[in-house]
């Protein structure tokens, strides 16, 4: 048979199918001055996506309203505004089910407003990629900074990821559709971040060039048919075995949840080649260690710094992917470490939890300094936790009842 | 369009289920005035089904499937209940995801596969209970109306939650005593035909399954309507034979009491403007091509 690639044509904007790993490891990048929400747009300019829906929640809103844009320019073939995140969801598994990349971002109630969707696109094995930009869902109404919503999605049979920079947020994006896709995987992808403080700060973020963009999607790499009609089916099955009561029934639901998360265990290889390594290590030879993911893992390198003046030698170990969870990684990371600290932007400490159940002697971890409901975490409040479990005096800082 | 896709390599025929062999043999792929009276002669859609003995729904699954004027390039969409058992048999692509979402999962797929196929026909067509698209996921059924979605969207209405055991729904006629109503449902059914109508579908009818040549008309107009004009509704009476106290043959008896035209299935149907000047078109041309024929005929016997 014939084959031919498509890399080194050109998009319908002009823009050049790219090697993915020329594009993302050796094409030069540029350094540019964005907010979060503007590196969104610019990934997902890059990334050849057919369907964008959206929906406004925030912190969201603005990088789902900036896709609309990337439509109007004729980047993104097929944008629309659903009526709900429960629709929207829905709108992307269609989408997907289609034979469509697909694209959506969402937010804190908006997450859990859609949480029904997620177990089934995982089980329907659709590549979404789904932006979330955490923030808080408890009543009262809150709109700020809160990585709750995360602990819900781990258990969805999605890939998980969570962004510590708009930089990480950028890479991730392009990256997470290639990982999302393979044929082994192909399951949909949570990239989530910290709100306001990833999407609503402007950093230098480095791109790729704009004349370059993702392979298209192909959707008979898929494990499971597209539903399009392009190879109509014969009767699926003689006897359903959706809602029967008997052994099979059990048996074939049984064998496909084990299947989709043994999905996400394949996902490994390819992430740890995309992203470099699933967690990122600096002197785990330390007896002190921060372990956290996301605006926290930041934090932490102040705290470090702050320490460092004062002679205390602290190691840091940042989680890239809750899902697939890096439990042999962190492990090993903290085998030598006496504390291990875990600041987290959430009242359950659900990050300090995970590690807990991965590591032997799990009373090394203080599950703290946690912060939430939209308050900051300043280095000093991590600075202060260390010193507490060295036995050191420290300031109270005014305020946080410390 | 026909056969052409589904055509098995010589080499693996022999391997293949019987199933597809005999759909590559004898299906009505392609066949343009396909309809019921294919049924019981050419390979059906759909053979076997897990629904009660003498269920309505079961003969309105083999008149729709047998009416859809291009199956070989049309979608499905179903919802969670009786429907959602019935699917799996059924040899055209068929999705189900929640339980009343269908239609955000119509809108969705349709604009992919539109994104997808440019210049080639790709119809969606949702079928779905009462529950799923007046109650649960009645926001959804309306707001793919508001947004002109091209699709059809077919309510089998039996006027309870079937599949659960027999609970009230918003399709139930007022002062029905049923589980979930137990001293009778306290406000009227629902008038969604009539809101399909202010929702802006093109063609919208409310009807029973008794007949299948008005079936057949239904399926195939809602279809073409949706394909070149916008969303079309059919509101299709399935009566639960088991939930309202019938036995297995008394199903057709059941629609037929409740299409007369004092009753609540008595046949009702808007078409808009520009579907009315379609469906005329279709019409015209489908006359001229059998007057064509007639010639033909004739001119070959002379």
């Amino acid at each position: 048979m014939e084959t031919t690639s498509l890399i080194g044509t050109k998009n319908k904007k002009g823009q050049v199918i790219t090697d993915v790993r020329h594009m993302m490891f050796e094409a030069p990048r540029t350094p540019s001055f964005y907010t979060g929400s503007e590196v969104i747009k610019e990934a997902i300019r890059r990334a050849n996506v057919d369907v964008m829906i959206a929906y406004p929640i925030t912190p969201q809103s603005e990088a789902a309203a900036l896709i609309g844009e990337l439509f109007a320019e004729g980047y993104i073939k097929e944008y629309f505004r659903g009526e709900s995140e429960f629709a929207v969801m829905s709108q992307c598994a269609g989408a997907a089910f289609g034979g469509a990349r697909v694209f959506t971002t969402t937010a804190g109630p908006g997450t859990m407003r859609a949480m029904e969707n997620f177990p089934m696109w995982a089980g329907a094995r659709l590549p979404i990629q789904m932006i979330v930009t955490c923030r808080g869902i408890n009543s009262p109404l809150s709109i700020q900074p809160d990585t709750l919503e995360i602990s819900y999605l781990i258990q969805t049979g999605m890939l998980v990821w969570h962004a510590e920079t708009a930089q990480d947020f950028y890479d991730w994006i392009l990256k997470g559709y290639m990982v999302s896709e393979e044929p082994d995987v192909h399951l949909p992808l949570a990239l989530c971040c910290d709100g306001f403080f990833v999407t609503h700060t402007k950093d230098v973020v480095n791109l790729t060039p704009a004349d370059m963009c993702l392979p298209p999607y192909d959707p008979y790499r898929s494990p499971v048919p597209c539903m399009d009609m392009e190879c109509p089916p014969v009767r699926m099955m003689r006897d359903p075995f959706v809602m029967k009561s008997n052994y099979i029934s059990y048996a074939t639901h049984a064998s496909w949840q084990q299947e989709v998360w043994a999905a996400v265990e394949r996902s490994r290889k390819h992430t740890i080649a995309w992203l470099d390594g699933l967690i990122e290590t600096e002197n785990t030879d330390a007896d002190i260690l921060i372990v956290s993911s996301g605006t926290a893992v930041s934090q932490g390198r102040e705290a470090i710094r702050l320490l460092a003046d004062e002679g205390i030698r602290v190691g840091l170990v940042k989680i890239k992917t809750i899902r697939p969870w890096p439990w042999q990684e962190i492990r090993e990371a903290t085998k030598n470490a006496k504390h291990i600290i875990v600041p987290e932007f959430n009242v359950a400490g659900w990050l300090a939890r995970e590690i807990k159940a991965s590591i032997p002697d799990s009373d090394r971890v203080v599950a703290a300094p946690h912060v939430c409901g939209g308050m900051t975490m300043p280095p000093e409040i991590i600075v202060s936790e260390i010193k507490n479990v060295l036995g050191m005096r420290d300031h109270a800082l005014a305020g946080r009842g410390s | 369009m026909s056969k052409e896709r589904i055509k098995i390599a010589p080499e693996f025929f022999e391997i293949m289920p019987p199933e597809y062999q005999d759909l590559v043999n004898r299906a009505t792929y392609g066949k343009e005035d396909r309809g019921w009276k294919d049924i019981g002669t050419a390979k059906e859609l759909i053979e076997e089904h897990s629904l009660c003995a003498g269920c309505p729904e079961s003969m309105a699954f083999r008149y729709i499937l047998a009416s859809l004027p291009n199956p070989e390039d049309t979608v499905m969409v179903g919802s969670t209940g009786c429907t959602s058992l019935v699917f799996p048999h059924v040899a055209v692509h068929n999705i189900h995801s929640l339980f009343g979402n269908q239609n955000a999962i119509a809108s969705g797929l349709k604009r992919a596969l539109t994104v997808r196929f440019p210049g080639r026909i790709k119809d969606v067509v949702v079928l779905a209970g009462d529950g799923a698209t007046v109650d649960i996921g009645l926001d959804m059924t309306l707001q793919a109306w508001f947004r002109q979605e091209k699709f059809t969207t077919i309510c089998f209405d039996n006027e309870l939650y079937a599949n659960t055991g027999g609970q009230e729904s918003g399709l139930m006629q007022k002062g029905f005593v049923a589980k979930m109503a137990p001293v009778g449902k306290m406000f009227e059914k629902v008038r969604l035909p009539e809101i399909a109508r202010e929702s802006g579908c093109h063609y919208v009818v409310n009807c029973t399954v008794s007949k299948p040549s008005l079936v057949e008309k239904v399926i195939r107009n809602a279809v073409h309507v949706a394909r070149e004009i916008g969303p079309t509704y059919l509101q299709l009476y399935t009566p639960c034979i088991l939930e309202i106290g019938k036995n297995s043959m008394e199903g057709l008896q059941e629609m037929r009491d409740s299409e007369k035209p004092t009753e609540r299935f008595a046949y009702k149907e808007y078409i808009s403007e520009p579907a009315k000047q379609l469906l005329a078109e279709i019409a015209a041309k489908e006359k001229e091509k059998k007057a064509a024929a007639k010639e033909q005929l004739a001119a070959q016997q002379a």
